[in-house]
């Protein structure tokens, strides 16, 4: 590896995080937040204790998962925006069986719940899949607008069939789930449950489809370049819906890890912004299973700060969905500048005038 | 208007421009007099384009200065050039398609577009002035989509002319063009250097002997050579151009009597535009025989291998191969009947850019024993494989783990060469399989392709050099509006006859 | 009661189409330079939340002066063409992906304006907002009258637009750079004209319509602002650009057809109580998008060839 190739890429990373954090500051100062004790409270309070760490690790598990799905579907060239309504609809699905499976040992129950919401979210990642690859319907679009069809979906569902015999207030939630479908924690009093299994078994499982396989080499064939696989041979319609349904099961699981392991019932906003989060950790993670294990701990930390700032500070919780943004954005322009070799070179020519090397 | 009233003299001096890891021009210095044709060759990749936009302010040179009467100019953008009067016509046309073509000239006319509504009007008179002083005729409202690709050359030139160029660049304007249309365009060329000055560049020696005073041959960003054209035969300029003498392999065997291996019948396939780009087309093709398809680019060569490969929908008529019927089967069926197929776009096409070699040997091979098991692809296999073919097929590369997309264009047809002929295809199609290639390149795969042709494999080689087809071919079929024109043996076939057949003219 | 719903409708739909009829007018400049801008939702919550702040900053929920709630509108408008720049420099200085970085500038847009909102407004409060006034004489015509002639001047303004629009697009300079840029940018660069700059300038002016769709959705359509009010009228705004195949005209027929999806829903939950299952009645605007883009797809080929492609002079493609 050449020194200064090395020297750019440092460079150009160590820049974006300036400006991440320079737009972080600008809007805490703009809020009236104090700038270093916010991002203080952001950085050490997951560390404070055991517990806080769960929380972060707890809200790792979705994130992870989520991402998960979206490294699939992005490696093979069609973006999820959809995990959002999928864990919606992985939540209905793992909801309505959690309740049939009433009384049955957990073992047959929790594995039968994450199965029918992995069931339904790649049924409803299908959808997009489908239309993108037999319609050319753009997946951006039509996924965005399949969040919010089943945001009513579940809103209705919560309401009417799922909703809790005993409420009597009118708030639509479902029942609390049986004992049978509820995931456990590792420690009493703290968070952190058995859903981080699954988690990281998943992980290990795409790093191997995507690969260590010829379906996971296609996929990313398609993705890179279309046209060169479907030449190839390639069936690149078959392989665009076999990775939304991928990346639509993986939503569909976070959903019911979350509905079995945090909130222990369905009620309405589950699903707290994962669906868009997961995106940015995929990203973050450089869409590569392995990494996103990292990218996720992060997010994690950032998503329990939202509860630290709330108690904290004055600075709003929404600090954070804005940060996400600003972050995709940096993220994409950080990955075209350290992969522009125009800006390398000039890069070079000003900092590593003394190395000569031009080929004829 | 303009700066100069005339240009007496443009001198560039020691233009040095660099891209990232190459020296695209070095130290190039020229002169180009009033009303001179100054004809600038070299092979592709010599950094003819690049020069010439730095003249036209597209590009700023990293060093070096140009100037225009002795003066020196320092141009900025394509306005300033315009406004010296120095007007170019890129290789590829650079016209909008769903725009007229009063719109495409009016985008580049500052003065018509002065008040709030674009002055058309103006601009049809100055069409209509243009035209009739150089015998170029054009439909100012017809849609640049409509139009032919000798009537788009006529609108670049018109728009040209139209923006006060009074020094023309020519950027291979026969590129396209039936030899024919290129006689035409020669002669209105050299009618109009009575009153501009022109550079034209082309790789085309013969065209290069008919129009121009001087020559200056690129290689390498470098010139290394000026003269006199006539002073010099189109071998020696040939041999200056690539710096040593040129070999070609040729086709000397006599032609095959072997089974026939595709026989298209009546075929036809639409094109994206969604008219006819094959309109009954038929052609037969031996086994063991190379049969070369002649033609202006556009005329439904594209689709024909498409068509052929499963990548293209077939409307009606038939494609045999052997004894299948391949027309509307899927790219995977056909490849497994044995088609090799060498696309046209070889950096999006025929390889997948950001993948690595390794990743590329297999493409059409995940599923078979040798490379994967259960669908878990065996790594250490395919590494030694991919040693084995960058070894037999010269691939130039550090190591197999490196991007194929970061590969010169020479090395990525090496890729797919080695990809295609080592799965042992029975048949080839094989679309421009040197274009933009240097001449050794360019050699090393002509040998490739006889050697497969002595093997016994088909080839259908589709390809806009005459001199490429006549050398390699058994036999040659002349494409035109996507109708076979006519077939012909090597030894019948020649520049002139092919050039009446490719323009549409059926002889009986 | 069938005649009431329908008037209301569609005195509802001729109000409300003019935030997705300008924010979808305003994206049609991105697409037409070549821009995808899938942030129009971001930014229109942006413009939604500075419509609301202006006025109540002034005048707390009580009645304000006129022009407070015009520089209300003019205040969205402006951060809408900043937050287009910045979109800009991503998309077209760093030559980002169009559609990830959409995505990112929503959140971007969404968040800023949810966290703005916490803490210089705190909860939900409301605005008198620009107040729909009957036109005399006019509004009196049976039907018509209602439907045409009872709303506030902005709506007539943004109405006035629609032919403006179409003109910019295909008689003026710009608008002809604009085409050239988004259908062929390397030929619009060959005669001298600055793709990226026409490409920062539609994005400004698309990013300004965005912003003043946003604070017409908060000033005369809701009176106030919820962190979820745009409620994804800018990814239907998007949709829609591709609908009307990249026309003002039929942009506009789409606008009124969605609007009118949306307020018939409305309309019935209000007049049908005893409709039980009322959403699947707001799903159906969402569906509609799909079901049209998924039948619609011939239009692809109306686009702009270089929709999405970032343009570098020096990369050959």
């Amino acid at each position: 590896m050449n020194n200064y190739k090395l020297c750019y890429k440092v460079a150009v990373v160590l820049a974006a995080i300036i400006v991440a954090l320079l737009v972080g500051s600008i809007i805490i100062l703009a809020v009236g937040g104090n700038v270093l004790s916010t991002y203080w409270i952001i950085i050490s309070m997951p560390f404070k204790n055991f517990r806080s760490i769960c929380e972060v690790l707890t809200r790792m598990i979705p994130l992870m998962i989520i991402a998960l799905g979206i490294c699939v579907s992005s490696r093979c060239g069609i973006n999820n925006i959809g995990a959002e309504g999928q864990m919606y609809m992985g939540v209905v699905a793992s909801c309505t069986v959690a309740f049939m499976c009433a009384g049955m040992p957990r073992m047959i129950a929790i594995p039968l719940c994450i199965l029918s919401a992995a069931i339904a979210g790649g049924l409803y990642g299908f959808i997009p899949g489908f239309l993108k690859a037999k319609l050319e319907v753009s997946e951006l679009l039509s996924t965005v607008m399949l969040n919010y069809v089943a945001t009513q979906f579940y809103l209705f569902c919560i309401r009417i069939p799922l909703l809790d015999p005993n409420e009597k207030t009118g708030t639509p939630m479902s029942a609390r789930l049986p004992e049978s479908a509820v995931l456990h924690k590792f420690v009493r009093g703290t968070s952190l449950h058995e859903g981080i299994i699954l988690a990281i078994v998943l992980a290990a499982l795409i790093y191997i489809l995507l690969f260590k396989t010829s379906w996971g080499y296609k996929m990313r064939a398609a993705g890179a370049s279309s046209r060169a696989a479907r030449y190839g041979g390639i069936n690149v319609p078959k392989y665009l819906i076999i990775a939304m349904v991928i990346s639509g099961g993986c939503a569909g699981m976070a959903g019911a890890v979350e509905l079995m392991g945090v909130q222990g019932r369905a009620m309405s906003g589950i699903t707290s912004g994962y669906g868009f989060s997961g995106i940015v950790v995929a990203l973050f993670g450089a869409l590569h299973p392995i990494m996103v294990i990292p990218a996720a701990f992060f997010f994690g930390i950032l998503l329990y700060s939202q509860v630290n700032l709330q108690i904290l500070t004055s600075v709003p919780p929404n600090l954070v969905q804005t940060l996400q943004g600003a972050i995709i954005l940096i993220i994409v322009s950080v990955q075209m500048v350290i992969n522009n070799p125009y800006t390398e070179d000039r890069f070079r020519r000003r900092f590593f005038s003394s190395i000569k090397k031009e080929a004829k | 208007m303009g700066k100069f009233t005339e240009i007496k003299e443009l001198r560039l001096e020691n233009i040095v421009k660099r891209f990232p890891g190459v020296l695209a021009t070095d130290h190039v210095s020229l002169t180009v007099g009033e009303h001179e044709i100054l004809a600038l060759v070299g092979e592709n990749g010599a950094g003819k384009t690049t020069l010439m936009n730095v003249i036209m302010g597209l590009y700023h040179q990293d060093e070096g200065s140009m100037f225009i009467n002795g003066e020196e100019v320092n141009f900025r953008s394509p306005n300033d050039a315009f406004d010296c009067g120095i007007g170019m016509v890129h290789q590829q046309y650079m016209l909008v398609p769903n725009m007229t073509v009063l719109e495409n000239i009016a985008l580049g006319m500052k003065d018509c577009q002065k008040n709030i509504k674009v002055d058309l009007e103006a601009v049809r008179a100055k069409v209509n002035e243009i035209s009739t002083k150089y015998g170029l005729k054009v439909d100012p409202d017809a849609y640049i989509w409509q139009l032919a690709v000798g009537e788009q050359q006529r609108v670049e030139l018109v728009k040209t002319l139209c923006l006060g160029a009074k020094f023309l660049i020519l950027d291979e304007p026969t590129s396209a063009l039936t030899p024919q249309e290129t006689d035409e365009l020669i002669a209105l060329l050299s009618r109009m250097a009575n009153e501009l000055s022109i550079i034209f560049i082309s790789h085309k020696l013969n065209e290069v002997k008919a129009l121009s005073q001087k020559v200056c041959i690129l290689r390498h960003g470098a010139v290394v050579f000026q003269g006199n054209t006539k002073d010099y035969t189109p071998k020696e300029i040939a041999a200056l151009m690539t710096g040593r003498d040129v070999e070609t392999s040729a086709n000397t065997e006599e032609p095959c009597n072997g089974k026939t291996a595709i026989s298209i019948k009546d075929l036809c396939v639409k094109s994206d535009r969604g008219f006819l780009a094959l309109d009954n087309f038929n052609l037969e093709i031996r086994e063991g025989e190379i049969v070369g398809l002649a033609g202006v680019s556009g005329n439904g060569q594209r689709e024909l291998a498409e068509a052929m490969n499963g990548l293209r929908k077939v409307e009606s008529g038939s494609i045999k191969f052997y004894d299948t019927e391949i027309a509307n089967l899927t790219p995977r069926q056909i490849i497994d009947l044995g088609m090799g197929y060498i696309p046209e776009e070889r950096n999006i096409e025929g390889i997948v850019p950001s993948m690595s070699i390794k990743e590329n040997i297999i493409l059409k091979d995940t599923e078979t024993e040798k490379f994967s098991k259960n669908h878990i692809l065996k790594n250490s296999e395919i590494e030694k494989y991919t040693d084995e073919m960058r070894e037999k097929f010269d691939i130039r590369s550090p190591h197999m783990h490196i991007a194929a997309g970061s590969l010169s264009g020479g090395n990525i047809q090496k890729v797919i060469l080695a990809r295609e002929i080592d799965r042992n295809p029975k048949f080839l199609v094989c679309v421009y399989p040197i274009r933009g290639l240097d001449m050794g390149a360019a050699e090393f795969i002509h040998k490739q392709l006889l050697a497969l042709r002595k093997r016994g494999v088909g080839i259908l080689l589709i390809s806009e050099e005459l001199e490429e087809i006549m050398n390699l071919s058994d036999r040659i079929a002349v494409i035109c509006k996507g109708q076979n024109q006519k077939v012909l043996l090597r030894d019948e076939a020649s520049t002139a006859k092919l050039g009446i057949l490719m323009a549409g003219v059926k002889d009986e | 009661m069938f005649v009431d719903i329908m008037i209301n409708t569609l005195t509802l739909t001729v109000r409300f189409a003019v935030a997705l009829l300008i924010a979808s007018l305003g994206e049609m400049y991105n697409q037409k330079a070549g821009i995808f801008n899938l942030g129009c939702e971001g930014i229109m919550s942006m413009g939604a939340f500075l419509g609301m702040l202006v006025p109540f900053m002034i005048g707390g929920a009580g009645q304000v002066p006129g022009y407070v709630n015009i520089l209300g509108l003019i205040t969205g408008t402006i951060c809408g063409a900043l937050l287009g720049l910045i979109f800009g420099i991503v998309v077209i200085t760093f030559r980002a992906p169009q559609g990830i970085a959409g995505i990112g500038m929503q959140m971007f847009g969404v968040g800023l304006a949810g966290t703005f909102f916490r803490s210089y407004i705190g909860g939900s409060q409301s605005i008198t907002g620009i107040n729909a006034t009957a036109i005399p004489v006019l509004s009196k015509i049976p039907v018509l009258g209602e439907i045409l002639f009872t709303h506030n001047a902005v709506v007539y303004f943004a109405y006035l637009m629609i032919p403006v629009c179409y003109y910019i697009m295909f008689k003026t300079p710009w608008g002809l750079h604009v085409r050239a840029v988004g259908t062929h940018p390397r030929a619009a660069d060959s005669l001298g004209i600055n793709v990226n700059k026409v490409r920062y300038q539609s994005l400004a002016v698309g990013g300004a319509m965005a912003g003043f769709a946003g604070a017409f959705l908060t000033l005369c359509q809701a009176k106030m602002f919820t962190a979820d009010i745009i409620g994804g009228r800018g990814f239907i705004a998007v949709a829609l650009v591709y609908f009307g195949q990249w026309h003002p005209i039929k942009i506009f027929l789409g606008a009124l057809i969605f609007t009118f999806a949306q307020s018939l829903q409305t309309q019935i939950q209000i007049f049908v109580p005893q409709f039980q299952y009322y959403e699947f009645l707001t799903m159906l605007p969402y569906l509609l998008v799909i079901v049209v883009l998924a039948f619609n797809r011939e239009s692809n080929k109306f686009g702009p060839a270089s929709l999405g492609k970032p343009f570098n002079r020096e990369m050959r493609v």
